[in-house]
């Protein structure tokens, strides 16, 4: 019986079923408990189900690699996705036609305070090259960041949670913070949390109401342009 | 799922990786993709419904594409581990500033804008 099993097993680790039914099967169970929560933003699906396979990676001794020959497939869907974000930007138009040259301004500047503070900050406290690289793109939603550092020479994995640490300090934290600083235009108040915490503000921020969510929306997609221009410049002018 | 617009998004990736090395421009290449389609759509004029069909396919799910590369943080415990603290200050420290800064700035521009036509 053993036996049987274990060679059930040596077949399904090798192919590459067990990555990618792993990786829906942990999507869904995450889905499902973040439901159950009220969405609460502690329980974020992808750190969730990203801790369930890491664990049972390592518990059955498997390496990411083998994993990865089975969950590229959906990895690969990353791009297609990044191409389909320009859909929901097209659908911010009216609000981008209305103040385009105030929504840009806001978000170069923006774009240029995330990620050069953010390298600043891990630079002042020793962090590593590779670090820096990989906290560059930190404010910029997970398909064009883990691209940017793809392309500068981070690492992308690395980038994913510090993408997702920024996303989730943002949801619980931004409307908190604006509310210090006197912020209240809800065009400013989406903004800043479309800016600073990517897709997983704008949750929050469409829980405002809908002109704070239609303008966190909106700087997610051109959030991610900016940076993808700076960000190169950037690491040319450190290195 | 309409096939003609799934092979649109594939194309506009192909177009934007293809441009992104002929030209050598440090974008990636599915960002310049997402520029192309943007143009396509302003030029159009709108967004056709087979194309709004796949695109909330895609990403109605979006979160179970960050998976596979996410996991890959398990090779880079030991990064993490020796390295938490400057991640996680910059983190706070820059998406505290990033958050006051924009909003700040949005405000101010808004307001200043709004007085001017008044």
């Amino acid at each position: 019986m053993t036996g049987e099993l274990q060679s059930i097993w040596v077949y399904l680790a090798a192919s590459p079923l067990l990555g990618l039914t792993s990786t829906l099967v942990a999507y869904q169970g995450a889905m499902w408990l973040f439901e159950r929560s009220g969405r609460s933003p502690l329980l974020n699906p992808i750190v969730v189900s990203v801790t369930a396979i890491a664990g049972f990676l390592m518990a059955t001794g498997t390496e990411y690699r083998t994993y990865f020959d089975g969950a590229q497939f959906v990895h690969f869907l990353l791009g297609p996705a990044t191409v389909a974000l320009a859909v929901p930007l097209y659908r911010q138009m009216p609000v981008l036609r209305r103040a385009w040259p105030v929504i840009v301004l806001t978000i170069v500047l923006g774009a240029v305070m995330a990620a050069v503070s953010a390298v600043a900050v891990g630079w002042s406290l020793g962090g590593s090259e590779k670090v820096l690289m990989s906290l560059s793109a930190k404010s910029v939603t997970m398909p064009i960041a883990m691209g940017i550092t793809e392309r500068v020479g981070g690492i992308p994995s690395l980038t994913a949670v510090m993408v997702m640490l920024t996303g989730i300090f943002g949801a619980t934290c931004g409307a908190w913070i604006l509310d210090k600083t006197g912020v209240r235009h809800p065009a400013a108040r989406g903004l800043a949390l479309g800016i600073a915490s990517h897709g997983i503000g704008t949750v929050r921020a469409l829980q405002m109401g809908e002109m704070a969510g239609a303008f966190a929306g909106l700087a997610i997609g051109l959030t991610g342009i900016a940076t993808a221009f700076l960000v190169p410049v950037l690491v040319l002018w450190v290195k | 799922m309409n096939l003609s617009y799934i092979t649109l998004l594939l194309l506009c990736q192909l177009a934007g990786e293809v441009i992104v090395r002929l030209v050598g421009l440090p974008l990636p290449g599915p960002v310049l993709g997402m520029m192309l389609l943007f143009l396509g759509l302003v030029i159009h004029g709108r967004v056709p419904n087979g194309l709004d069909g796949v695109v909330k396919g895609i990403l109605g799910n979006f979160a179970l594409l960050f998976i596979p590369a996410s996991v890959g943080v398990m090779v880079h415990l030991n990064t993490l581990a020796t390295e938490w603290l400057p991640i996680a200050a910059a983190v706070l420290i820059s998406t505290f500033c990033t958050i006051v800064f924009t909003g700040r700035l949005m405000q101010h521009l808004t307001r200043s804008e709004g007085e001017d036509k008044s």
